[in-house]
């Protein structure tokens, strides 16, 4: 099949512990009358990508790329349309929500909006218990005793653990959500642009503890963000999505220092940077991004493109491994 | 009164590092919001005197509101019956008083069965959607497409004979849809904030989610158009009473008390045998519908028209 499997075969010797296989999350646009399907947005448009254990996978792409999509979809708050979803090794794509139940404990997300992520009716202690007193039999002051040990964990007061979500900054209320995340000792932590609404003196803050969990218990990330600076500064390896699918997927190295896709390159150009002397030139892309539900034919990225030529419109470019564990999907580097 | 435990509690951690921080929650601070609101407080003192004076009748009254004293037809009031006798010879105060307790009743009974429909069906509507909420929404839409009234007179009509049982199923069952489409709406808006998906992430069960997650978060809505539908209620059985499809004779009820009124000879003679009651029932939904305001303006302080 794609070139992507036949790499996956080789490289099985690699410890995964989420596989996306062709992944596919349209949304129906409803019109007329009757409400008939008259078209599909394609959030998230075949989709194949491997999470390695104890890595930090970085997921860039402007807004309406699909990424957020692709994060509830891997952790099936969302039904995908088509494909499959490996936890691993075993395959969660068509689990019922009670079959689910014993993998949510691994698998925990931290969403954008701290505003929105924590229920303002709970205090911040039945907040933490709550995944404890769903998914364990721990007893209530066993449950008490963890909240407290988590509190201290993501630098939160456990004084002030009969708060409510409203008292607190967004700084802390994203610790809030994390220490939530954590009370079940997850594998995986989907972080949905956990930091992107925060101030930036916070952001590093905020980055700082979760690598510092991340160490501590042995976690995995998929950090979704649309700023590369912040991408830059977690991940081990970098995805760059466009329009619902990977244009690139390369070691943080790799992506920063040698950017293949022209995507990529437009992308990085545009990071501000400090060094004086060495200023890259911005490439300013052309047009805003194509509408999801009626993609350009061949090459999604094709009409902004620079570089386009008259396969692009044919041709949809598969990923092609170029370098060891780089891959981009563009017409440029086929041999 | 509300404050002061606060106040200590955060000078606490200086004094005892073990003092845990009470936090404001969101219904205290809505409770608070409330007790500001001097109209609502004071018709929540009213409409506690009402509901004392109904249940405590007997004290007042020594008279069988329901037993005939062909005697003392329409007699004028006197120290022995401060609001004189109806058409029947009956004691008009232990009516107006033992007749409260009937409408108020009607009203509370039928508002928790209403609630207790329309947040069940509201529920599963919002929450699942799709076929379910298709189903029950077009069963609204039909409820909704009855006339009440006709409805009520049909129902009274193949009864023969109404109790206050058979009015509240009457009641409930017709106006549940209003309180569903309102539980619905707030489910669907609901349905789309995170920390909705991040309980399913954590794996909550569906009926812990709702009872955890949406209800409360729905609160607001439910009380105050629970509220504002108990007022209604009232007015309606005094409505149906009235017409004489209600409360049957010789059970006392506030609205078969004014239908007394329908004879113009008390109309113009007796006003004490219809002023009380109707008096009581101004009052009474007056009060319930300022409760329901400030209900709202504490639960949704941006509705504030201030």
């Amino acid at each position: 099949m794609s070139v992507i499997e036949k790499e996956l075969k080789i490289e099985t010797k690699n410890d995964f512990i989420v596989e996306a296989k062709n992944l596919k999350k349209y949304f129906p646009i409803k019109g007329g009358v009757l409400k008939r399907t008259v078209g599909h947005v394609k959030a998230v448009d075949d989709i194949t990508l491997s999470i390695i254990r104890g890595e930090t996978l970085g997921v860039v792409g402007e807004s309406g790329s699909g990424k957020s999509t692709l994060g509830r979809v891997i952790l099936r708050l969302m039904e995908p349309t088509e494909g499959q979803i490996l936890f691993e090794n075993e395959d969660i794509s068509r689990l019922s929500n009670r079959q689910l139940r014993p993998f949510r404990k691994d698998m925990q997300i931290v969403f954008q909006d701290p505003f929105a992520s924590l229920n303002p009716k709970m205090n911040v202690q039945e907040l933490i218990e709550e995944p404890l007193l769903v998914q364990t039999s721990l007893n209530k002051n066993e449950r008490r005793e963890k909240a407290i040990s988590l509190l201290e964990k993501v630098g939160l007061r456990p004084d002030s653990r009969l708060k409510y979500p409203h008292e607190f900054s967004g700084g802390q209320r994203q610790r809030i959500s994390i220490a939530r995340a954590l009370a079940l000792n997850p594998k995986f932590i989907i972080c949905d642009e956990p930091v992107s609404a925060l101030d930036v003196s916070i952001q590093a803050q905020v980055l700082n503890l979760m690598a510092d969990l991340q160490d501590e218990f042995n976690l995995t990330y998929l950090f979704i963000a649309h700023d590369l600076s912040v991408v830059k500064h977690i991940s081990d390896r970098v995805a760059v999505m466009y329009l619902g699918r990977i244009a690139e997927i390369a070691p943080k190295k790799n992506l920063y220092e040698t950017p293949l896709h022209p995507y990529t390159e437009a992308l990085l150009s545009a990071v501000p940077s400090t060094d004086v002397l060495n200023k890259r030139e911005k490439i300013i892309l052309k047009g805003d991004l194509p509408s999801p539900s009626n993609p350009p034919s061949g090459c999604a990225f094709r009409t902004r493109c620079p570089k386009a030529h008259e396969r692009c419109a044919l041709e949809r470019p598969e990923l092609i491994n170029v370098s060891e564990g780089h891959y981009v999907a563009c017409h440029l580097y086929e041999q | 009164m509300e404050l002061k435990p606060q106040e200590t509690t955060s000078t606490g951690p200086e004094l005892n590092k073990n003092t845990v921080e009470k936090g404001m929650s969101p219904h205290r601070i809505a409770l608070k919001r409330f007790m500001k609101n001097k109209l609502a407080v004071a018709s929540v003192v009213i409409l506690l005197i009402i509901i004392i004076a109904v249940l405590c009748a007997p004290l007042f009254t020594d008279h069988n509101p329901t037993k005939s004293n062909l005697t003392m037809i329409e007699r004028s009031p006197s120290a022995e019956h401060p609001l004189g006798n109806d058409s029947s010879g009956r004691d008009n105060l232990a009516r107006l008083l033992y007749g409260g307790r009937i409408s108020l009743i009607v009203g509370f009974s039928a508002m928790v069965f209403t609630l207790v429909i329309g947040v069940t069906l509201g529920s599963i509507a919002g929450y699942y959607g799709g076929k379910v909420d298709a189903i029950i929404m077009r069963a609204t839409d039909l409820m909704l497409m009855l006339p009440f009234l006709v409805l009520c007179l049909t129902v009274v009509a193949i009864l023969e004979k109404v109790t206050v049982g058979i009015l509240v199923m009457i009641i409930a069952f017709t106006s549940w849809p209003n309180l569903t489409r309102i539980i619905r709406g707030t489910f669907l808006t609901l349905r789309e904030q995170e920390f909705i998906l991040g309980a399913k992430a954590i794996g909550v069960s569906d009926i812990r989610i709702i009872f955890k997650h949406f209800i409360p978060n729905a609160i607001g809505p439910i009380v105050v158009n629970a509220t504002l539908m108990m007022a209604t209620y009232i007015i309606v059985e005094s409505a149906l009473s009235f017409i004489g499809f209600g409360i049957p004779q010789p059970t006392p009820s506030w609205g078969n008390m004014i239908s007394e009124a329908q004879s113009i000879r008390i109309l113009r003679n007796s006003p004490e045998a219809w002023i009380p009651p109707g008096l009581a029932i101004l009052m009474t939904v007056l009060c319930i519908n300022f409760i329901g305001d400030g209900l709202r303006d504490a639960f949704d302080p941006k509705s504030n028209r201030r």
